[in-house]
């Protein structure tokens, strides 16, 4: 047993400093492919040192992973694993600096072409083809079944949504009578809208992703709205309702920018927090500002017996951002 | 309803006209009167006198140049009865006033007033008009769960989601982490300069209680991927791929493909 | 022992002589050759990382209530693809590390592809023989930027539905078949059908890695066979002989050397700095936004894009023929990627040089080139930087809509001032070498005479 220890610990010892002489040429072997070059004892050490720092930071790797509830894990298993590689990095960069053989050799560039197997390539293709007598027709025939293939495999793509029934791009969730109720389901009461504010509304019972379910409740003063004549019903009592799905790329408009003091601050606007554009609330969504090619759709409201604000009809236009159609009709329920 | 603002400038100068001085409280007199001077010094010029309001400069023939900057801050401001101390209290604990110059956004900055001098004024401010007091907001009473959902419905998209700040054409809504609980109380039922303002029936006591916890929770968010840069997103993202990420790794390209010595 | 395995496998495949051919292969140094394997460690790092986040990514988009671990969002409704990231980055061990680590790579990835393009255009390494290598490579810089779009935006976090709801209306912009070819992506009008995010998962997870291993192989295969072209460093070095290192013993150390550096920069960063936390988001809804959203930043030029084009739909009649996310989201980059494409021939049929070519050309030798290529960087850097106005006027108060003018103007503007400048600057370059090289000559002559004398 103790002999065997010593055993260990010897081959151990030498592992760590022994050195191997240097092979001289062996006799009646090939002259040297790779050049000979001293060697860099500097460098050895070195690159074992930076793998033994790189093995180190694996085995805590290891431990990190292994403990539970460690403050900072993420940042102590990334050190780790982070460090362990960028050590193995050094140490083979040095490998490559100091320890292999460093050479520069020399090589031609392949050719730039090969004309002789290039035309006798051409030539098999041809006389191949000597014994066909109606050729076009066969090219044809051959063309026509592999491209009629080719769209037979396409189509079951189609089933991965309609394609040519654009209708549903129209349709919104809104009918006239349906109340706004808010993201809990609680209806809307006019008298709860007040000026100043901004509110998210939806058709009651349906379902709230969809674009053309939310939108942007805002109360103005009477005197303060300059609609078009088409648009001067769509009000109740002040109350206008917008889309919030701006027309530029689909962004939801969560900014009301309203002023307190209207003298010196910038006029009421609905805000789109992704490319800025900014829609004028009181002439029924024009835009003021930014990149957007299309008004904000305006919802209709009335307001029922018992105070609660319900859609007159479908909006205006179309919700969402615009495609080829979009102004071909006016949205439908 | 109240009206939240004037409505019309004829409506303005009429007010002006039948200003009557508000009355002292009786048991503060001396703080109201402090404030009034207070005021005298540092807001009468925009707010007109007994905080009536100034609906537009009286036109000055003073020639051009520097002097019609003195013009300007003799500027439009809006009438200051009614607003109670909530209002005073947030723009003055803020430094959002006394505002550089007519037409500005009001920003944080350099508290010039000690707080004596605030506590004056506010209430002189209050007694100009029946307003709301300063609120006590209790966010260790609101929900962390409720007060991201609502801050991210009626927040978030001027303030950013964890209220680092953000830009509406025309404003720079600001970042929350200077905020203490009573001004982000104040701010919401004022809705200072173009944000809106939300009254008790919008945004309860207890939702703003939630608010309030999830804008504190949010100054110093679970941050365990390590160093935040920011909390916005891809743009600081970005730059640490860059300037971080790929100036290191091409400079150890630089260093791997080190040109060999050769011969000739 | 190495005799014995190399003796198995030449006996089993017969592969000796193209081992030995291999390990000879003649690779030039310079620093500059070394991106592009930038980018392929950087490939390997996503393909190891991606798998394991696989593994625990559900692409459903059926609504659940969260009751994880994080406070801010319990009780939320929360899709199952939300919740699945939120618990590999909670509850899973190492699960956030391995995220991130992901994230960073993608982000490093795009930007190493970029870096080794600027490096093959501006030394014409993509004129004959090597057409082919850079219509691959350019092929693999688009579906990587598409594989990285739809990497995040599985997440179904708030800022990446809200790119996904701008991808929509880029498709839903195209002429005439927008409409019909969102409605195939999506499956009806946005936010789609559920099987949508499946659709979303079997391209960024399966479809296109293999795409993209496909291309690269083919890519490394041509550069292979061809050679890698290089600099006349020394005399030596011309059209026909190379000149480096061969690939063992010399290249294998740096190789993997520049492959563990990348991998500890990629983990170093994982597990150090704190990429897209979806938990401070929250989960998408199409009814709600935040401000400062943004995508990553290889598609910043493309909201730039989107926010200098001022507010046209271009309509006739009731038809809108053009709305306006076309210009920014679809035709912008479609112009940059057709200069890429079909610039070798366009550089062929104008300069008339239709020769072989294995040596590089220095930026300063091909004034032209340099400067047509300056500009369109310019153009393309300008848009992107005009994308994060908003957040240097939270910064530093400089107006956006100020800012947004300016570049409007300045993104025409300044390509052309770039490209004229760095077209002098080649040209007096290398009028300075030719001064250079007359004096040596003339030294030389005059030290000649001396001696003779």
């Amino acid at each position: 047993m103790r002999a065997r220890a010593k055993d260990v610990a010897l081959s151990a010892l030498l592992l760590v400093v022994g050195r191997r002489k240097r092979p001289r040429l062996r006799r009646g072997e090939h002259e040297r492919i790779v050049p000979e070059q001293p060697p860099d004892a500097g460098g050895e050490l070195l690159a074992i040192a930076l793998l033994a720092a790189s093995a180190l930071c694996a085995i805590a790797f290891v431990a990190f992973y292994a403990l539970d509830r460690l403050p900072n894990q993420t940042q102590l298993l990334g050190g780790a694993l982070g460090l362990c590689f960028c050590f193995l990095a050094a140490a083979l960069i040095v490998t490559a600096k100091r320890i292999v053989v460093s050479e520069q050799i020399e090589h031609e560039y392949p050719l730039e072409e090969h004309p002789h197997e290039q035309e006798t390539v051409v030539q098999i293709v041809e006389e191949s083809g000597d014994r066909l007598t109606r050729r076009r027709l066969f090219k044809l025939a051959l063309f026509g079944a592999g491209g009629a293939l080719g769209v037979a495999l396409l189509t079951p793509a189609a089933s991965l949504g309609p394609i040519l029934d654009v209708d549903p791009f129209y349709g919104t969730p809104w009918r006239r009578g349906r109340r706004l109720v808010d993201g809990t389901g609680k209806p809307y009461r006019a008298a709860d809208v007040e000026e100043g504010t901004f509110y998210t509304a939806f058709p009651e019972g349906a379902d709230r992703e969809e674009l053309g379910a939310s939108v942007v409740l805002v109360r103005l003063a009477e005197d303060e709205l300059t609609l078009p004549p088409a648009l001067a019903r769509y009000p109740a009592e002040g109350i206008v309702a917008y889309s919030k799905i701006c027309t530029h790329a689909g962004c939801a408009i969560s900014l009301y920018r309203t002023p307190l003091f209207a003298p010196t601050e910038p006029g009421p606007a609905l805000v789109c927090p992704c490319h800025y554009s900014t829609f004028n609330v009181a002439d029924g969504g024009s835009v003021e500002f930014g990149p957007a090619g299309r008004k904000l759709p305006m919802l209709p409201l009335a307001i029922d017996g018992r105070g609660h604000l319900r859609a007159a009809g479908n909006f205006d236009e179309p919700v969402g951002p615009s495609w080829w159609g979009v102004r071909n009709r006016s949205a439908k329920p | 309803m109240s009206v939240r603002r004037p409505a019309t400038l004829t409506t303005l100068l009429t007010s002006c006209c039948l200003a009557v001085p508000g009355p002292a409280a009786p048991a503060e007199g001396g703080l109201v009167q402090r404030g009034k001077d207070l005021y005298g010094q540092y807001c009468v010029a925009c707010h007109g006198a007994n905080g009536s309001g100034v609906a537009q400069t009286r036109p000055k023939r003073i020639g051009g140049g520097p002097l019609r900057l003195q013009a300007q801050q003799e500027g439009v401001a809006p009438p200051l009865r009614g607003v109670g101390a909530l209002a005073a209290d947030f723009y003055l604990t803020t430094g959002y006033m006394p505002l550089q110059h007519v037409g500005l956004q009001p920003r944080r900055s350099r508290v010039l007033l000690t707080s004596g001098q605030i506590r004056a004024l506010v209430a002189y401010v209050a007694s100009l008009g029946k307003g709301p007091p300063i609120p006590k907001p209790h966010p260790e009473r609101g929900s962390l769960a409720e007060g991201m959902r609502a801050f991210t419905d009626h927040c978030a998209g001027c303030h950013q989601v964890v209220a680092e700040g953000g830009y509406v054409t025309g404003a720079v809504p600001p970042p929350l982490e200077d905020a203490t609980p009573t001004q982000i109380a104040e701010a919401v039922r004022i809705g200072p300069y173009v944000m809106p303002s939300f009254s008790v029936r919008a945004i309860s006591d207890r939702e703003l209680d939630s608010i309030i916890r999830y804008v504190q929770y949010a100054k110093h968010p679970d941050d365990r991927g390590g160093w935040a840069i920011g909390h916005v997103g891809p743009v600081p993202e970005g730059l640490v791929a860059w300037l971080i990420g790929m100036a290191v790794l091409i400079a150890v390209c630089v260093v791997i493909g080190e040109r060999l010595k050769h011969e000739g | 022992m190495i005799r014995r395995a190399v003796r198995f496998v030449d006996q089993r495949s017969g592969g000796a002589p193209l081992v030995r051919k291999a390990l000879r292969y003649v690779f030039p140094d310079h620093w500059s050759f070394l991106l592009g394997e930038v980018a392929l460690y950087a490939f390997v790092v996503l393909v190891a990382t991606g798998t394991y986040l696989a593994f625990f990514y559900q692409d459903g988009t059926a609504v659940v209530h969260y009751r994880g671990p994080y406070p801010p969002l319990r009780g939320e409704e929360v899709t199952e693809a939300y919740r699945s990231v939120l618990d590999i980055s909670f509850s899973v061990k190492a699960g956030l590390l391995i995220r991130q680590t992901h994230h960073w790579a993608a982000d490093v990835f795009i930007a190493a592809i970029f870096v080794h393009l600027l490096r093959v255009f501006f030394t014409g390494a993509y004129r004959k023989p090597r057409e082919l290598t850079y219509w691959l490579g350019v092929t693999m810089l688009v579906v990587a930027l598409l594989e990285g779009y739809l990497g995040y935006s599985l997440v179904d976090d708030l800022l990446s539905g809200m790119g996904l709801a701008i991808g929509y209306a880029v498709v839903l912009s195209i002429p005439f078949v927008g409409a019909n070819l969102a409605e195939l992506i999506w499956g009806g009008p946005f936010p789609g059908k559920h099987e949508f995010f499946a659709r979303m998962y079997v391209l960024h997870v399966f479809l296109i890695p293999i795409l993209i291993a496909v291309l690269l192989a083919a890519h490394l295969a041509l550069v292979a066979l061809r050679h890698h072209t290089q600099f006349r460093g020394e005399r030596r070095q011309t059209e026909r002989k190379i000149v480096g290192l061969p690939l063992y013993p010399a290249y294998t150390p740096r190789s993997l050397g520049l492959f563990s550096a990348v991998a500890g920069v990629l983990f170093l960063l994982g597990g150090l700095v704190q990429i897209n936390p979806i938990w401070l988001w929250g989960p998408y809804h199409t009814y709600s936004s935040t401000n400062g959203a943004q995508p990553d930043w290889y598609l910043g030029w493309l909201i730039g894009a989107l926010r200098l084009v001022p507010g046209w739909d271009f309509t006739v009649g009731h038809y809108t023929l053009v709305p306006n996310p076309f210009w920014g989201g679809a035709a912008f980059p479609l112009v940059v990627f057709a200069f890429l494409y079909f610039w070798p021939s366009l550089e062929r049929r104008f300069s008339g040089d239709v020769r072989y070519h294995n040596l590089l050309e220095r930026p300063r030798d091909a004034p032209g080139r340099t400067a047509i290529g300056m500009g369109v960087l310019t153009w393309t850097s300008f848009v992107f930087f005009a994308g994060a106005s908003d957040r240097v006027d939270v910064l530093f108060g400089l107006s956006y809509t100020a800012q947004i003018w300016t570049y409007r103007v300045l993104v025409w503007v300044l390509p052309v001032v770039v490209g004229a400048v760095s077209y002098r600057v080649c040209v007096e370059l290398q009028r300075g070498e030719l001064v250079e090289h007359e004096r040596k000559r003339a030294e030389a002559e005059a030290r000649a005479a001396r001696g003779a004398a």
